[in-house]
């Protein structure tokens, strides 16, 4: 498997990997990975009172994006989005953490308003690299995010 | 960042909370993006109907205002969630009403000129060659850009009540040469014959370019579009790829020539082609689930007035069939004009409703679905069709004629 760049250790059985980028916004978090081949815009592909996509063409439509760490190509769409990272944190839809290949500045601006951690920018690429279920700890103030991930 | 005296000051609260505050925000988002100064900007836009802001929103809103939020530049606002004149008859939420009248107040408080309109550049504000803005809505962003030659970034709601508060943002995106240039070429090989076939162009090349540091340089453009033509390419880029700028090479500002379009560089050999064949193709793509569309909506963006006045001229003399709801959208600008004019009375006539300083998909869209029964919509704007699918509607995109004539027949073709 070509991880570029990636640092590959064992730890607890698992396999652990790093992706580096440039400093993101927000602070340390950790959860699991829900990854699309997909962008993402909150107002056009989410449902924000229940925190499910709910766009049929998406290709995570129908999953809970709940406290997970999003991982997706790019920020699509409207400057609508940058409220409503707040309106989901309050409402406790809000995802844990969410890293772009690359985003436009909305969600960083929302992410920035919500105190939601974001990064962009990773190498290798967290579309490639992380697989749903995977177990990720962000680190937006240092550019770094951990892979950890179960033996199959 | 570097700081200026001036932005230390305000860093330091001397210009009171809201602005210490509001600095403070872009700074983080400045240094995201790798910024290295502030630029001052000539006016901000915000975005903020109550579907998007929501009660965490409005309370930032509100706790800005009575803090002593001042703006420092003008502060045009985006369409609304409510028309407070069709509220009642579309069956919106009373609650939202309330909400939406508390954020114009809470603006209002701070100095903000809530004119309610996307499309700012046709009539309260046009962007001048090469100044900077902190615009939000996608669509003004890119005509600024593309169109007039002015600067700005997508600014958020949030991010453009920060610019307005400070009067500047962090300098980086689309402020800056490097980002402006082309990077993708397209050949038209087709003309388009109208507002939708140019937002259906948009809707093309959106999908297969949608990343916000990409630039597409059009090139095959004989003559020059009109503002209402340009409104739609921009706004249908915008909504499929997230595109903040184009370039119309021997059109557009920045793009006299193809090689100034690539920034003096060699243009790509690689190139996108749209046909006529494609255009069609986009029209084909959204296929209605059944014959009679449940809501039909004309303005995303709003309407200018040479657009109600095309649909004044269509809709003449016919009614809309039983059971169709028909909606255009525009600015009090315009509507005002087209009441003096005669063309709300005869759109009126027809059973169609205009409304004023709202869009669409920003009335709580997923709301109106379910307290009028709307499923299908048909629509001439290719941002729309986008923009309302994610709300849980069947959209159809076709040209502004076929979408009249469904309006009127109760019955829309193709799928």
């Amino acid at each position: 498997m070509p991880h570029h760049g990636a640092t590959r250790r064992r730890r607890h059985g698992g396999e652990r990997l790093v992706l580096r980028g440039p400093r993101g916004v927000g602070g340390v978090v950790e959860g699991e990975a829900l990854v699309s081949r997909h962008g993402f815009s909150v107002r056009y592909d989410c449902d924000r009172a229940r925190g499910i996509i709910s766009r049929e063409s998406h290709d995570l439509y129908g999953r809970s994006i709940v406290d997970k760490v999003l991982v997706f190509t790019t920020a699509k769409g409207g400057v609508a989005s940058s409220w409503m990272l707040k309106d989901m944190r309050a409402r406790g839809t809000a995802p844990r953490a969410i890293l772009f290949r690359t985003t436009n500045p909305v969600l960083v601006q929302g992410a920035v308003l919500a105190d939601v951690p974001l990064m962009h920018r990773l190498t290798p690429d967290p579309v490639e690299t992380i697989r749903t279920g995977d177990w990720v700890q962000v680190d937006p103030g240092r550019g770094r995010v951990e892979i950890t991930r179960r033996p199959r | 960042m570097r700081l200026t005296k001036e932005e230390r000051e305000m860093l330091r609260g001397d210009r009171g909370p809201a602005c210490r505050e509001a600095l403070t925000r872009q700074m983080a988002v400045g240094g995201f993006f790798g910024a290295k100064d502030f630029v001052r900007v000539r006016s901000a836009h915000v975005h903020c109907d109550m579907e998007a802001v929501d009660d965490p929103g409005l309370d930032y809103i509100e706790a800005l205002a009575a803090s002593g939020a001042q703006c420092v530049i003008p502060l045009t606002t985006d369409p609304r969630s409510v028309d407070f004149a069709f509220a009642g008859e579309l069956k919106q939420d009373p609650a939202l009403v309330r909400k939406e009248q508390r954020v114009v107040a809470a603006l209002l408080k701070m100095g903000a000129v809530p004119c309610n309109t996307c499309i700012t550049y046709q009539s309260v504000d046009q962007p001048v060659f090469g100044e900077h803005l902190a615009w939000g809505d996608t669509g003004v962003v890119i005509y600024a850009n593309a169109v007039g030659g002015a600067r700005s970034n997508y600014e958020g709601g949030p991010s453009a009540i920060w610019a307005a508060l400070t009067g500047r943002t962090p300098r980086y995106g689309y402020h800056l040469d490097a980002c402006r240039r082309g990077t993708v070429r397209v050949d038209l090989q087709v003309k388009p014959r109208s507002v939708s076939d140019w937002g259906a162009v948009g809707c093309l090349v959106g999908r297969r370019v949608n990343d916000y540091w990409q630039v597409p340089v059009l090139t095959g453009v004989a003559n020059s579009p009109t503002p209402d033509a340009l409104k739609h390419l921009g706004a249908a880029l915008a909504s499929y790829g997230s595109l903040a700028m184009f370039h119309l090479v021997g059109i557009t500002p920045e793009a006299r020539t193809l090689t100034e379009a690539f920034g003096g560089k060699t243009p790509p050999r690689n190139r996108l082609v749209v046909t006529a064949r494609h255009l069609h193709q986009v029209y084909d793509s959204f296929v209605p689930e059944k014959s009679q569309p449940d809501v039909i909506v004309f303005g995303t963006p709003q309407l200018s007035l040479y657009e109600i006045r095309e649909l004044a001229a269509l809709f003449k003399g016919r009614r809309v069939k039983e059971g169709v709801t028909v909606l255009l959208t525009t600015n009090r600008f315009f509507k005002d004009m087209a009441d003096q004019l005669g063309y709300t009375a005869t759109i009126t006539a027809s059973g169609a409703k205009v409304l004023t300083g709202v869009c669409f998909y920003l009335m709580a869209a997923r709301e109106l679905a379910r307290r009028n029964g709307f499923r299908t919509l048909l629509t001439d704007s290719a941002k729309l069709a986008n923009t309302v699918a994610g709300y849980g509607y069947n959209t159809v995109f076709r040209p502004t004629a076929a979408c009249v004539e469904a309006a009127v027949a109760g019955r829309v073709l193709g799928g």
